[in-house]
């Protein structure tokens, strides 16, 4: 049997992953698939949270399907803002998108 | 015993190695050929973890839309002729400390914390019992989700078209 420190590890080491790629990429696409990493952790967390600690199971589960949810809607919307930051700035690096940064 | 064990080192040193891909490649494209991977090596270890219809709902949704949806707005986006560019920005010192204090300060919560006294797996979780969870107990949160991917597809709709 696989113990529950194991998963919690590989879903620090992925969440820890995803820090450093949104904190490092210029890209804004790069950078939401740091983001989409770190979620995807924090599901694997809850699942191996639901399958050790939770008699019912369905908790975790159910935050799971909730995060995989939120995900889909946030690239749609990061996607949408990121085309319209090209057709404008002709630029997809957020470093170059800098005019609200005074 | 051993095998279940032997199969989680390999899925979770594939996982690593796909996100390390995703996270340090220099290449758009291949950095989100490889989250395909990723996503996949996640979906198999839910399935190690007996959640088999959250396996199969990461490949349909994180697989078969998001990724595709990410390859297209690269497409949409990307030059050719700035593959030679700097893809990182300066704050990369700054950026590892962070990342490793936090991963130290996970890794010490996960192995002294909660895991500590964590039991064997529970029994497994089944589509039915979901289902029937989100339509009940859980039956405003499934709504109001409904409604946050509504706004969300109305608001990407609205960004994203010429005027």
């Amino acid at each position: 049997m696989i113990p529950l420190g194991h998963y919690l590890i590989l879903g620090a080491i992925l969440f820890s992953l995803g820090v450093f790629g949104a904190l490092t990429r210029r890209n804004a696409i790069a950078i939401l698939m740091s983001i989409e990493l770190m979620l995807n952790a924090v599901s694997l967390n809850f699942i191996a949270f639901a399958a050790y600690l939770d008699p019912s199971r369905i908790i975790g589960a159910i935050f799971a399907v909730f995060v995989i949810t939120v995900a889909a809607a946030e690239v749609g919307l990061a996607l949408a803002i990121v085309i319209r930051l090209f057709r404008n700035r002709a630029t997809a690096n957020v470093d170059e998108a800098a005019s609200l940064k005074w | 015993m051993t095998i279940t064990l032997g199969i989680f080192y390999f899925l979770a040193a594939f996982t690593v190695l796909a996100a390390a891909i995703v996270v340090l490649g220099r290449n758009i494209v291949r950095a989100a050929v490889a989250l395909i991977f990723t996503f996949c090596g996640m979906a198999a270890l839910y399935v190690l973890l007996d959640a088999e219809f959250l396996a199969a709902v990461q490949v349909l949704i994180y697989v078969g839309g998001i990724t595709i949806l990410l390859l297209f707005a690269i497409m949409l986006t990307s030059r050719i002729s700035s593959a030679t560019a700097q893809v990182i920005n300066d704050q990369v010192p700054m950026s590892a400390i962070a990342a490793a204090g936090l991963l130290a300060g996970l890794i010490y919560a996960g192995t002294h914390g909660i895991a500590a006294f964590s039991g064997p797996p529970q029994l497994p979780e089944t589509a039915p019992f979901l289902g029937r969870a989100l339509l009940t107990t859980y039956a405003l949160p499934f709504e109001v989700v409904s409604v946050l991917l509504l706004a969300g597809m109305v608001g990407a709709i609205i960004l994203a078209r010429k005027e």
